[in-house]
């Protein structure tokens, strides 16, 4: 009789259960946010998200003309745990899209799964070329960038700029390698020279060896790549050698962002280049500001817009296939015919998938990257890989 | 490589060296001489860090001597932090195997991780030095060396110099060095070996906090910073013989040349090469270069 009414508990436990499920199946859309949310990247994922939703919160609610449903997970920027929090997602969840993430080891292993089970990605950050590369398929979007664009314009600029002797400087690892490349590539083809490429293992931040081999080699300018408290110790290291008034040093825009509190005067007058940056001429953005700022009382950064951005594609998507995720190359044909009004000014999606944008040249004024003008006009990533 | 690249070549390893011996001098204490595996001396160094960040704008006010009293503060917190460190946790690993202090050192990173999240966020923060120590001097005409990397090679060779005399010539490293080779019979001889223990590991712990405070001016302050550090210690220990401060000098030096000089001449290789020398000087001496103080 025990037995029988404990059964019958978890009987009804059971279809409660089922029900519930069922009922969260309905119209929503699952999307699955696999962001970082703790460690050296939090701040950034936070961001992500808060321009997601934004998105979100502006069309009412709800993507082409379905309610949204949030699965988080944490993916700790840790590319040895991707693989399962990607499959928590995609296979425990079920979720119909993916956005995600910061760490391009993390993308990468997404990108893979997604691949593999035919899931919808967004990638609102990782610039690694591979993901519109080699890892490119019609089911991967990225609403950032890739590493090889920043690099690439800042490239053009040094080189129409008359300089000729240039010195590299980045970690050892993957993004900066990509960048560094493609400034090379611009650089040179301008006529100038890179003749020496220093690095070091990331991420180690002792540049004091590197440094004097800077000054030893006199050359007319320095490229760089960091980020994070790499770029803060760099910059301050690179003008406490007495650098900084004679060899000018340029770099990703990474080098200067959400870092410049830190850095305080050492950043001043640096160029660097980006997608984005302070004091845009566009009215699309002064609004984007002015709601981002209303709904969470702080100043939006270029992670808060990649995020916005994500969630306009996949509504330009699901708005082409009225909610229907499974139509998967509808949804593909609508992202790559539209024009992405973003913040930073429109982009469209290249046929690799990446935006094809402008890339702005920014100085440090103050605490802000001022944009002082665009180093290159609809900059497409060459997808180098790439067969779709 | 010229000569005057050279020689500054030299001075950035010594003094890479030097900072080096400054964060693995408290692990050796702790590791070497109580037997203790602290994975948490990293996050010594971290909140070090933190606190020069959090003190030193409140002592700002005190002209070039706010920096020196922030210091002061920091210490005090450091030491009374490793006291009850050791009370509440460590005092009860002595006799544990490795696996549980790894274990439990290990949690305390996670645990001052996450309230370094809490309290500080993730931002990336500077430290501002002193006015009068955040000049620059010209090394010929190659480039410029800034005063504070000196200050910090200095207060490096008068601690070294410190501990020095403090282990080998009083009665206190005299009760140091006995304990770390016969923890019975001190105890037996009516010393207080738990009080002993509890102030060396308070010592250890400021000694990685006071790393932090000076090295924050230089390197700022972010997220996972003592875990950066922490690797690089075990190696300089390991190196220099486990327990031997005069062996973790050795080392630490022995590390900042090859490190310096492996990233401008192999950097190729550059992220292996300290590593080689430690599977070398293990396979020369398997103890280390030294033995225990």
């Amino acid at each position: 009789m025990k037995r029988a009414t404990l059964f019958a508990a978890i009987a009804a436990l059971a279809a409660g259960a089922i029900a519930l499920q069922a009922n969260s199946q309905g119209p929503k859309i699952k999307v699955g946010l696999m962001l970082p949310y703790s460690g050296t990247y939090a701040a950034l994922g936070t961001a992500i998200e808060n321009g997601f939703r934004l998105y979100v919160a502006e069309q009412g609610g709800k993507i082409g003309g379905r309610e949204i449903e949030y699965f988080k997970v944490d993916d700790e920027s840790d590319p040895s745990k991707a693989t399962d929090n990607t499959n928590k997602l995609v296979k425990r969840d079920n979720v119909d899209v993916l956005i995600g993430t910061v760490h391009s080891g993390v993308a990468m292993a997404m990108a893979k799964v997604a691949k593999d089970n035919d899931t919808l990605l967004i990638v609102p950050n990782a610039g690694a070329a591979a993901v519109t590369g080699a890892m490119c398929g019609p089911n991967i979007f990225r609403s950032s960038f890739s590493n090889w664009q920043p690099g690439y314009a800042m490239g053009e600029v040094a080189a129409k700029r008359g300089y000729k002797k240039a010195v590299t400087i980045t970690w050892k690892y993957a993004a900066g390698d990509e960048s560094v490349g493609a400034f090379k590539e611009a650089f040179e083809k301008g006529g100038g020279q890179v003749v020496k490429e220093l690095s070091l293992p990331f991420p180690n931040v002792e540049f004091q060896p590197l440094l004097t081999e800077i000054a030893a080699t006199r050359p007319d300018i320095v490229y760089t790549f960091f980020a994070g408290g790499g770029a803060v110790k760099f910059v301050k290291d690179y003008a406490a050698a007495g650098l900084k008034a004679s060899v000018p040093l340029l770099g990703a825009g990474f080098i200067t962002d959400g870092t410049l509190e830190a850095q305080g005067a050492d950043a001043d007058g640096l160029l660097t280049t980006l997608h984005y940056g302070d004091g845009l001429d566009n009215a699309k953005d002064k609004v984007f500001r002015a709601a981002y700022e209303k709904a969470y009382k702080i100043q939006p950064d270029v992670y808060a817009v990649q995020g916005y951005d994500a969630a306009q594609m996949l509504a330009i998507g699901l708005n082409a296939t009225k909610g229907d995720v499974t139509r998967k190359a509808d949804f593909a044909k609508a992202i790559e015919a539209a024009k992405v009004d973003s913040p930073r000014g429109p982009f469209t999606m290249g046929a690799s998938h990446n935006p094809v944008q402008d890339i702005y040249l920014r100085q440090v004024v103050g605490k802000e990257n001022k944009v002082i003008g665009i180093a290159t006009k609809a900059l497409a990533d060459p997808g180098r890989g790439c067969k779709m | 490589m010229d000569v005057a690249t050279f020689l500054v070549q030299c001075l950035n390893a010594v003094q890479y060296g030097l900072l080096l011996f400054l964060v693995a001098s408290g692990l050796t204490l702790i590791f070497g001489i109580m037997g203790v595996i602290n994975l948490a001396h990293g996050s010594f160094y971290m909140i070090g860090a933190y606190m020069a960040y959090a003190l030193v704008p409140a002592f700002a006010p005190h002209a070039g001597w706010g920096f020196f009293a922030a210091l002061a503060a920091g210490l005090v917190i450091a030491v009374i932090l490793g006291y009850m460190l050791e009370w509440a946790f460590f005092s009860f690993l002595y006799e544990r195997d490795h696996l549980q202090q790894v274990l439990m050192t290990y949690g305390l990173i996670l645990v001052f991780e996450e309230l370094r999240s809490l309290l500080a966020g993730d931002d990336v923060h500077g430290v501002k030095a002193p006015d009068w120590l955040s000049g620059s001097v010209a090394l010929g005409d190659l480039m410029t060396y800034p005063v504070y990397r000196l200050f910090i090679s200095a207060v490096c060779v008068a601690l070294a110099a410190g501990m020095y005399v403090v282990i080998s010539r009083t009665r206190l490293g005299m009760m140091i060095r006995a304990g770390s080779s016969n923890r019975e019979m001190v105890q037996s001889l009516g010393i207080d070996v738990r009080l002993l223990y509890r102030v060396m590991f308070a010592a250890g712990v400021a000694l990685a906090a006071l790393a932090g405070m000076l090295a924050a001016p230089v390197s700022s302050v972010y997220p996972g910073m003592g875990n950066q550090v922490l690797i690089i210690c075990f190696v300089v220990v390991v190196i220099g013989g486990i327990g031997s401060v005069r062996g973790a000098l050795a080392a630490a030096l022995l590390v900042g040349v090859v490190d310096t000089f492996g990233k401008v001449l192999f950097p190729q290789a550059a992220g292996v090469l300290v590593y080689v020398l430690m599977a070398l000087v293990l396979l020369w001496k398997p103890g280390g270069l030294f033995k225990a103080t």
